[in-house]
C-alpha cells in the first residue's frame, strides 16, 4: 500500500488504574486494507477500537482516522468511520428495516436516501426475506448481517469490527468473510477487524498485527511474519508410526534440536529448530518403526501467533503463571 | 482509488439530481456557492450547539477551523462541491439531527408499549373512579359551600375513593417510574448502546432525548387527563367553570406533571447507575413507597427525637416539634406536591405553615386570589423542578462519565 495512513497512532496508551490496557501503539493502516488485529481477549484489542472511535479517551498519546483527531473531533470520525461491535444488538421490536432506518436518521440521512440505501445494502448481505420481521426473532448469524448493513448505512471509509466471526456456524462464517472481503475489494473501504480466531483472519487479512498484554508484539504481513520466523529457525513436524508405542515418542525426544514433542490425536508434533526429517528417517528404521505419516507443516498464523505469545509469555512469566496457562487454552481455541 | 471514484459517482448523480430540482439556470457553480455557505453557517451552528457542553472549547476550535478552510481554499471548495448533496444534510440538523431521530424514536417505543397503555388505562380507570365519587358527593358539599364547584370535581373524595389529587399523588410516581426504569440499562444489556454511541451524535443526545420524550408523553398524558375531567364534569354537572378555576385547574396540571417529571429522572438515574433493569426498578418502587407512606413516619420520629413533648412541653417547644416535622416531611416530593396542590385547589387555604388562633383573629373571611396562592406554593414549584433537575444533572454525569463497552 502507498500513499498516506488513514488510521494513524502514535504512541496510543490506556490505562485502567495501575493495570496498562494498551501500551504505546504505534500503526499505520492504508487506505482500502483489510487490517487484523489479533489478540487473546483482554489483550487490548476492543479498547484500542474504542479509542479509535473517542469512545474512551487515551490516558497518553493520540490517534488519527482520516486526518481527524479521534479524541478531539469524535463527530468527525465517527461520520466516517463504521463500528460493528462485539455481539450487535438491534431493538427487538422494531423490524431489521427500522433499525437500519433509525441509524440513517441518527446519522442526519435524508429520508428518501436512507430509504435507497436500506435496500440496497439488505440485498447486499442477502437479508431483504427477512427485512420485516422484527430482530427479535433473528439468529445470531442474522444479527451479525445485520449488524455489517447497519455500518454501511453511513457510508463509512473506515469499517471497524470487533469479534464479528464469534459465535457463527462455518456456512455463515465463509459468507461473512466474503461480504468484508468484497467491502475492500470492492468498495475500497478500510477494514480493520479485531479477533482472536485465527483462521478466518488468515484467509482474508492484508496485513496483521499480534496483540499481547496491551503491546503490540508484531506487524506486518502474514507470509512475511512467517518467513521472519523460518530465519530464526524453526520447524514444525507432524509424524506418526507404527507400532505406536512410547519408544518412539523417546526416539523423537532423543532427535537433536528438538523443542518439544506434543501428541496431537495419532500423530505427534515435532518442533525443531532445523529440519529433523533426515535423521528421524534414519533412526525410526534403526530402531524398526515403520512410519506411517511424516509432514512438514507449513507456517501459518498460528504458528507465528504460538510463536509470539511464548516469547511475550517469556518475558511476563515473572509471578504471573496464570497468564502462561491462559495462552495455552488460547492455543488450543484458536486450532 | 476504487473507493474515490464510487463516491465521485454517488455525489455527481446526486448533485445532479440536485440541480435537477433547481431548474438548469442553478448549474452546478451555484450549488456549489449555496452548500459551501451552508456547510459555514453549519460550522457556525456546530461551533454555538456545543457551547453549552462542557468541551466547547475543544470542540470549537476545529471547527472554526473547518469554516475558515472552507471560506478561503480551492481544495476544500472543491470538496464541498463533491460532497453537494452530502453537505446539505451534513449542515444545520446534523448536530441536533441526533437528538431529534432519538426523541422520535423513544415517542414512537412508549406510544407502541404494551406498558404505556397499561399505565394510560390504570390512569384513565382512575380518573373515572374519583370523579366518580366527587360527583356523587358533589351535591352535599356544594349545599354547604356553593362556590368553586369545578375545583371541587379534581379535590372532593367520594365516600369510599379518594380525591383526584390524591389519586395521581401516589399514582403519578408509578407513571414515571414505568416511563424511565430501563432507560439507559435496557440499551446496555441489549447491545445497543454503543452502536447508538458509535454514531456521529453527541453522546448527552442519548440520554436528552430519553428524558424529553418521556416529558413530552407526561405532559400530554396529564393535559389530556385534565381535559377529560373538566370535560365529564361539565357534562355532569352542567356549570362551566370561571376562569380563575381554569387557571388554577392550569397550575395544578403544571405541578402535576414536574412532579411526575421528577419521578422519571429519578428512575432514568437509576437506570444510569443499575446494571439490571430489575433493581433499577425495584430502588424507584421502594423509593415511591417510602415516600408516600413512610416519609411521614420518620419526621415525626426525628422530630419527637430532638424536640420530645412530654407533659411539661412548653408551646414553644410543641410548635418547634411541629415546625420540624413540616421541614423534613418537606423534603418528599410527595409531601411537596400534596401541600402545593391543596393550596392551588382550595382558595380557602391562606397558608402552607402553622397558623395560631390569636394571628387568625380579626382576620376577614374569603377567598385568595389565584395570584397569592400561586405566590404561596411558588417554593414548592422552585423544590419540585430543582429535585428534577439534580435528578438529571446526575444522570447526565453519570451517563457521560461511564465507559461504554460491549456488555
Amino acid at each position: 500500500m502507498d500513499g498516506m495512513p488513514i488510521i494513524h497512532t502514535e504512541g496510543l496508551t490506556k490505562k485502567y488504574g495501575s493495570k496498562v490496557a494498551v501500551s504505546e501503539l504505534n500503526l499505520d493502516i492504508y487506505p482500502g486494507e483489510i487490517f487484523g488485529l489479533l489478540g487473546p481477549n483482554g489483550a487490548g484489542k476492543t479498547t484500542t477500537t474504542l479509542m479509535l472511535l473517542g469512545l474512551s479517551e487515551p490516558t497518553l498519546g493520540k490517534a488519527w482516522i482520516d486526518g481527524k483527531d479521534c479524541t478531539r473531533e469524535p463527530i468527525a470520525v465517527k461520520r466516517i468511520v463504521g463500528y460493528l461491535p462485539d455481539n450487535v444488538g438491534f431493538y427487538s421490536d422494531m423490524t431489521g428495516r427500522e433499525n437500519l432506518r433509525f441509524t440513517g436518521r441518527l446519522n442526519g440521512l435524508p429520508d428518501e436516501l436512507i430509504e435507497k440505501r436500506i435496500d440496497e445494502l439488505l440485498e447486499k448481505v442477502g437479508m431483504t426475506e427477512a427485512a420485516d420481521q422484527k430482530t427479535g426473532t433473528y439468529s445470531r448469524g442474522m444479527r451479525q448481517r445485520l449488524g455489517v448493513a447497519d455500518v454501511l448505512m453511513k457510508d463509512p471509509k473506515v469499517v471497524i469490527m470487533d469479534e464479528p466471526t464469534l459465535g457463527i456456524d462455518p456456512e455463515g462464517m465463509r459468507e461473512l468473510m466474503e461480504l468484508i472481503r468484497r467491502l475492500a475489494a470492492e468498495d475500497g473501504r478500510t477494514i480493520l477487524i479485531s479477533s482472536h480466531q485465527l483462521y478466518q483472519i488468515q484467509q482474508i487479512c492484508d496485513r496483521v498485527g499480534l496483540f499481547v498484554e496491551g503491546n503490540l508484539v508484531a506487524c506486518g504481513k502474514i507470509d512475511e511474519l512467517a518467513r521472519s520466523m523460518q530465519q530464526e529457525g524453526v520447524s514444525i513436524l507432524e509424524t506418526a508410526a507404527f507400532p505406536d508405542d512410547a519408544g518412539f515418542r523417546e526416539l523423537l525426544e532423543s532427535l537433536g534440536n528438538v523443542d518439544s514433542v506434543e501428541r496431537t490425536g495419532d500423530f505427534y508434533v515435532v518442533r525443531s529448530r532445523y529440519d529433523v526429517k533426515r535423521e528421524l528417517l534414519r533412526r525410526s528404521l534403526d530402531a524398526g518403526y515403520t512410519l506411517s505419516l511424516i509432514r512438514q507443516r507449513e507456517n501459518d498464523l498460528d504458528e507465528i501467533y504460538r510463536r509470539y505469545f511464548e516469547e511475550a509469555g517469556e518475558e511476563h512469566e515473572v509471578g504471573d503463571g496464570k497468564r502462561a496457562k491462559r495462552f495455552g487454552i488460547f492455543g488450543k481455541a484458536g486450532r | 482509488m476504487k473507493s474515490e471514484t464510487v463516491r465521485e459517482q454517488n455525489v455527481s448523480e446526486s448533485s445532479a439530481r440536485q440541480a435537477d430540482d433547481r431548474g438548469p439556470a442553478g448549474g452546478t457553480a451555484a450549488l456549489a456557492d449555496v452548500s459551501a455557505q451552508e456547510v459555514i453557517a453549519a460550522a457556525a451552528a456546530d461551533i454555538a450547539a456545543p457551547a453549552n457542553k462542557a468541551a466547547s472549547a475543544d470542540k470549537a476550535a476545529p471547527a472554526d477551523e473547518a469554516a475558515a478552510d472552507i471560506g478561503t481554499s480551492k481544495h476544500s471548495r472543491e470538496k464541498t462541491e463533491r460532497n453537494g448533496k452530502n453537505g446539505r444534510y451534513a449542515g444545520n440538523n446534523r448536530a441536533h439531527s441526533g437528538l431529534y431521530a432519538l426523541y422520535r424514536k423513544e415517542m414512537a417505543d412508549h406510544l407502541h408499549s404494551g406498558r404505556f397503555l397499561i399505565v394510560l388505562a390504570l390512569i384513565l380507570l382512575t380518573s373515572y373512579a374519583s370523579l366518580y365519587g366527587a360527583v356523587s358527593n358533589l351535591s352535599d358539599a356544594v349545599a354547604s359551600d356553593s362556590d368553586y364547584i369545578f375545583l371541587k370535581l379534581f379535590t372532593l373524595s367520594g365516600s369510599t375513593i379518594p380525591s383526584f389529587t390524591t389519586f395521581i399523588a401516589l399514582l403519578g410516581p408509578f407513571v414515571g417510574l414505568t416511563l424511565g426504569f430501563d432507560a439507559i440499562n435496557s440499551e446496555r444489556s441489549e447491545g445497543t448502546l454503543n452502536r447508538l454511541i458509535s454514531q456521529p451524535i453527541y453522546r448527552d443526545a442519548v440520554i436528552n432525548g430519553k428524558f424529553l420524550a418521556g416529558a413530552t408523553i407526561i405532559l400530554v398524558m396529564v393535559l389530556s387527563m385534565g381535559l377529560f375531567i373538566g370535560a365529564v364534569g361539565i357534562l355532569k354537572t352542567g356549570i362551566p367553570p370561571t376562569a380563575e378555576e381554569v387557571g388554577r385547574a392550569a397550575v395544578f396540571l403544571l405541578f402535576t406533571a414536574v412532579y411526575i417529571c421528577f419521578w422519571l429522572a429519578l428512575s432514568i438515574l437509576f437506570s444510569v447507575l443499575c446494571r439490571h433493569a430489575a433493581t433499577s426498578a425495584m430502588l424507584g418502587i421502594g423509593l415511591w413507597i417510602f415516600f408516600a407512606l413512610f416519609m411521614s413516619l420518620v419526621a415525626s420520629i426525628v422530630a419527637g427525637a430532638l424536640y420530645p413533648i412530654n407533659d411539661t412541653a412548653t408551646v414553644g417547644r410543641v410548635l418547634d416539634n411541629y415546625e420540624c416535622q413540616t421541614m423534613i416531611n418537606r423534603l418528599s416530593p410527595y409531601y411537596l406536591y400534596s401541600e402545593a396542590v391543596s393550596t392551588i385547589m382550595d382558595p380557602t387555604v391562606r397558608t402552607t405553615n402553622l397558623v395560631l388562633p390569636q394571628q387568625l383573629s380579626g382576620a376577614i373571611t374569603g377567598y385568595l386570589s389565584l395570584g397569592q396562592s400561586v405566590l404561596l406554593v411558588w417554593p414548592h414549584l422552585t423544590g419540585l423542578a430543582a429535585l428534577t433537575a439534580v435528578m438529571f444533572a446526575g444522570s447526565y454525569i453519570g451517563f457521560m462519565r461511564r465507559e461504554v463497552r460491549s456488555r
